[in-house]
């Protein structure tokens, strides 16, 4: 983007750290900006915290696209046909795509992607905490595209229509453009199942029933207990809360597990006329935190193969750098 | 009179990070690497025969050839894009934020640059 801040090295880390005192009509100016509904461009004056905000907030949803690649390239050698093979392929390659596109849109806030990846590899980067649970079983990438691409979406979708930050929100809109089919491909896989033999039909259910609650916590902390949401929420970037967007996702996903004759891993879910919504039962937030925090199921295995693809790269990288020096050489003499 | 052109992309970074590594004495221009890390490049995609090249995003890369194949692998993945090009990001010269009023002035409110404001004898047609 032209006009993108100069970089230099600093952490992406957003914590309770001392910002630089604001200029008050500056502070106000942006602030009446966001409540016109106007979009936050690189090169306009922002407070220093929204500029953290976002850096914290695109670095993790991009590492999230990069390291979800991961439980699911364990299966795409497994599909059980070609037509599953291809959509697995075609989705983890997309995956890809949005974790460039994302990177690309925290480099207009003066933070390059050398220093993000390095966050990543080293574990000091946090990405979404779904991604640190296994996957057991075939049935698992039915499901994952179903619910964590289904709730990638509901997040995804609102960014798109209602984000401040203009790189952020035309990021998410060619990200929305692609991960439609995601949940679509992962839906069908799904039914497929369900409809199957009795052992496929308790495969799907198995894997249902590992990744629900997982799946829920994804829309991060209950709004009692978000740290950034406020912030987030008075600038624009978010729209809704954790527990709004949760919400939808549930009232979303309910009736598609009714009609594939899937339940669903909550005794206590009831449908409440009143307010038309899905009351769900009480979030392990214990276990979201002992995730968040590095002890989930596959943490350690996650970092160190994407550490791993890194340094397996890097000879690619130099022959890269290498060839374009060669070439500029010969072109240098050539004009000579 | 221009708008203040701040400094941007790869050149910006090396001015204000003292601790990075000048590009070597030969190192390509275009392909500078600062910091070892590639330089950036924006990409334009024009989607159909006839539309204009709109900004997609970025990319690393460490000359034009490969950064033209890196935007077609990122911005030409899906959906529909017929031509693209790829400029090194500190070759873009940008106008700034407060030039949006006096810069970029439409003079809407001088209504002798628009059609009414001038009268014809009655009866004549297509002026």
């Amino acid at each position: 983007m032209p006009g993108r801040r100069p970089s230099h090295p600093r952490s992406t880390a957003v914590t309770q750290q001392a910002t630089p005192t604001e200029d008050p009509a500056l502070l106000a100016e942006f602030e009446a900006r966001i409540a016109r509904g106007e979009s936050i461009e690189p090169k306009d004056w922002m407070p220093e915290r929204y500029r953290r905000q976002l850096v914290r907030m695109m670095s993790q949803h991009a590492h999230s696209e990069v390291v979800g690649m991961l439980p699911e390239g364990n299966w795409i050698t497994r599909a059980p046909s070609l037509r599953r093979k291809l959509s697995l392929l075609a989705k983890v390659q997309d995956e890809a795509g949005h974790g460039l596109y994302i990177y690309c849109g925290t480099e207009t806030l003066g933070v390059d992607r050398q220093q993000l990846l390095e966050e990543l590899i080293t574990g000091k980067a946090k990405y979404s905490s779904i991604f640190n649970y296994p996957t057991l079983t075939w049935a698992d990438m039915g499901v994952i595209g179903w619910f964590v691409d289904g709730a990638a979406i509901v997040n995804q979708t609102a960014l798109a229509k209602h984000c401040s930050y203009g790189p952020y929100k035309r990021a998410m809109v060619r990200v929305c453009k692609e991960e439609n089919f995601h949940k679509k491909q992962g839906f069908e896989s799904v039914a497929a199942l369900a409809q199957g033999t009795p052992a496929q039909h308790a495969m799907v259910q198995d894997a249902v029933d590992r990744w629900w609650w997982p799946t829920l916590m994804m829309f991060g902390p209950p709004d009692s207990d978000s740290p950034n949401s406020a912030e987030l929420l008075r600038w624009g970037v978010k729209k809704y809360t954790n527990d709004e967007l949760r919400q939808r996702f549930v009232n979303l996903t309910i009736p598609q597990a009714q009609a594939v004759g899937l339940t669903l891993p909550d005794p206590s879910l009831r449908f409440d006329e009143a307010t038309g919504n899905w009351v769900f039962g009480e979030i392990d937030w214990n276990e979201f935190w002992q995730v968040v925090k590095g002890d989930g199921p596959c943490n350690r295995e996650r970092v160190a193969a994407r550490r791993a693809a890194h340094e397996d790269g890097e000879w690619v990288r130099a022959a890269a750098t290498a060839h374009a020096e060669k070439k500029a050489a010969r072109g240098a003499t050539r004009a000579a | 009179m221009y708008g203040t052109v701040l400094p941007v992309g790869e050149g910006a970074g090396q001015e204000q990070d003292p601790t990075a590594k000048a590009p070597a004495a030969g190192a390509p221009t275009d392909g500078a690497i600062a910091d070892g890390q590639w330089q950036l490049w924006e990409v334009f995609t024009q989607e159909t025969q006839g539309a204009p090249h709109e900004h997609a995003g970025s990319v690393r890369a460490t000359d034009a050839g490969h950064a033209l194949q890196n935007a077609r692998d990122v911005y030409g993945r899906r959906g529909k894009v017929i031509s693209m090009w790829v400029v090194p990001t500190g070759a873009i010269a940008a106008s700034s934020p407060s030039d949006a009023g006096p810069f970029f002035d439409p003079m809407n409110e001088r209504p002798y640059v628009h059609p009414h404001f001038y009268k014809a004898p009655r009866g004549v047609r297509g002026v």
